[in-house]
């Protein structure tokens, strides 16, 4: 199989990962972002001459416990404090196109 | 003629304590400086004038009572525009957050405050935090006030700048994977950045989850010392916040006893940093050997590696992060007629990010995505892993070690399109976020030289040994004899 080059990214595949990272692109922007985005995968290929087998994944420098808060209801945010960065407001509702049936 | 003010908080705090001035006629300085000097350098983005006014004066009425605001009364602080405060805007440098007013306010923000400080005003910084120049700012590039050709670091650019060129003498800026050490490096003030979990996060608006931590630019240790005491601390509403002890540092140009010193091979290859930087560093070794200290010899051989980790595991935590901006409840939305939700997320989201923002949420979901998850981010979080080890093993030989905190002096705007150039920039800073230590970029410069742009020194330390850290950061200050007021020389 002729796949593409390893750690280049073409255009379809920068074309995929915009629609999973919901970015609208344009040609020009496509080929921009194909471009650097390769050189850099190029430049992180560099991990792959490491040997980490056996080594545990580090996902957080600190250990992560649940901390447990005792169920005492606090003061609410005000609604007009929250609505009022809100990009559209219909009483005290944040209006959306349609979400569900496709076009109307 | 207005000119800058290159007192120190405590130098501020001392003299609104005693009566020599008050807090009314600090805030009435700052606020006239930041009008005259700050629009030839885009530190500032907008001042909170009447709220400050109305702080300032709540201030002086507190000391008329008798009380003690606290240790750092009446001291005006710039607030980076990705910490949220409930006065002005909080917009991350970004179109997509143009004009958010937030309903809530950082707890660094409100422990200032109750430490006696006042927000004077929001701090420039590139989009989202993401940047080493302050050039990917939607409110315009930042300039450098040693040289306004030049860039003053990033992401925290504007809280560098400003305090810098005698705006404020303090200010809270965030670092991701340098964003507070290399702006203070390319401007000439301290820049601190504490270990993972001393500061709370809440209210930081959110980049690389497990890399991010607030911290202060100032222009002295013990400033960054008081600065860090105000708002370190265990937070309700952070669960990541540790409930660790204040470090109850003591600063009185004591050397520490005993101090060993490392110095990684690997921060001093030949050619990888400007003969400038190599100069001041050689200095600062010298120095401290001369002092007393033992220089020891350290290999820390992920040292380059740690660029290509961080930009798998920051872009990654990103990219997550910044799937919150949809355009539904806040942030920008776009005009253009959207048929359905997704449209209008893709259109929002693509007109509200720039393209830094843009590239590194692509990365991120790239190397999250099925089929590549393994091969990056799997693997970057099990270097990650190396790296740590490798900063353990060194601390079992020395106190901090010590090198350059960025590989040059500020450099022209515009002078790093490509963007992995931008990235190498960090070299030195971002292992220290992956393995969440601290450390602190403290200023030195060359005054025989032609342009005699600043340096940074970086010094780092164990996770929540800060005190080992600003302890030797204040005795390498006094031995290197920085002065920030010689920008005007």
């Amino acid at each position: 199989m002729t796949g593409p080059k390893k750690n280049q990214l073409s255009i379809q595949e920068v074309e995929k990962v915009a629609k999973l990272a919901r970015l609208k692109l344009n040609q020009d922007q496509l080929e921009l972002y194909s471009g650097q985005l390769s050189s850099i995968l190029e430049h992180i290929a560099e991990l792959e001459k490491l040997e980490i087998k056996d080594v545990e994944p580090m996902a957080h420098p600190i250990p992560l416990n649940n901390r447990l808060d005792d169920d005492i209801p606090g003061d609410p945010m005000p609604v007009e404090a929250l609505l009022r960065n809100a990009p559209e407001v219909v009483d005290s509702f944040i209006s959306v196109p349609k979400v569900l049936g496709g076009e109307s | 003629m207005t000119t800058r003010d290159f007192r120190s908080c405590r130098e501020i705090r001392d003299e609104i304590r005693s009566g020599k001035t008050s807090a009314v006629s600090v805030m009435e300085d700052t606020l006239e400086r930041i009008r005259t000097l700050n629009p030839e350098i885009n530190a500032f983005r907008e001042t909170f004038d009447d709220e400050a006014m109305a702080e300032a004066r709540k201030i002086d009425e507190r000391l008329a009572r008798g009380e003690d605001p606290g240790p750092l009364t009446g001291v005006p602080v710039g607030i980076k525009d990705n910490i949220a405060t409930t006065e002005g805007t909080t917009t991350c440098g970004s179109k997509m957050l143009d004009g958010y007013r937030s309903p809530y306010e950082a707890t660094v923000v409100t422990r200032l405050r109750e430490a006696g400080a006042i927000p004077v005003g929001r701090t420039n910084c590139d989009e989202f935090a993401m940047g080493s120049s302050t050039e990917t700012c939607v409110h315009g590039p930042v300039r450098n006030p040693w040289n306004t050709k030049c860039v003053p670091g990033g992401s925290s650019g504007g809280s560098s700048a400003a305090v810098a060129a005698g705006l404020v003498p303090a200010t809270l800026g965030s670092d991701t994977g340098g964003s507070i050490r290399q702006p203070a490096a390319l401007c000439g003030c301290v820049g601190l950045k504490p270990s993972y979990g001393r500061v709370s996060r809440y209210g930081l608006v959110a980049f690389g989850s497990s890399l991010d931590q607030i911290g202060p630019l100032t222009r002295t240790v013990e400033d960054a010392a008081i600065m860090l005491e105000a708002i370190c601390g265990v937070d309700d509403r952070d669960s990541t916040s540790a409930p660790e002890p204040a470090a109850e540092i003591e600063l009185g140009g004591v050397f520490p006893k005993g101090l060993r010193v490392g110095i990684p091979r690997q921060y001093r290859e030949p050619g990888a940093n400007e003969p400038a930087v190599e100069r001041e560093v050689d200095r600062a070794i010298a120095l401290l050997r001369d002092a007393g200290a033992e220089i020891i010899d350290i290999d820390l051989p992920l040292t380059e590696t740690g660029i290509s980790t961080y930009y798998v595991i920051a872009p990654a935590e990103a990219s997550s992060n910044l799937a919150r901006y949809d355009g539904i409840r806040y942030g920008h939305r776009s005009n253009e007629p959207s048929g359905s939700v997704d449209e209008l997320y893709a259109r929002s989201r693509s007109e509200g990010f720039g393209p830094e923002v843009q590239r590194r949420i692509m990365l991120g979901t790239y190397v999250l995505s099925s089929g590549y998850y393994d091969a990056y981010y799997q693997r970057a979080l099990k270097v990650r892993r190396l790296i740590k080890n490798e900063f353990d093993r060194a601390f079992e030989h020395c106190d901090v070690l010590l090198g350059p905190t960025a590989p040059s002096t500020a450099f022209e705007l515009g002078a790093k399109p490509d963007p992995v150039a931008m990235y190498l920039c960090d070299i030195y800073t971002v292992n220290n976020n992956m393995a969440g230590i601290c450390g602190i970029s403290i200023p030195s410069r060359t005054e025989t030289e032609e342009d005699g742009l600043p340096i940074g020194l970086h010094l780092q330390a164990q996770a929540f040994n800060e005190k080992m850290l600003l302890e030797t950061a204040g005795a390498l200050e006094t031995l290197v004899g920085f002065e920030c007021s010689s920008i005007d020389k």
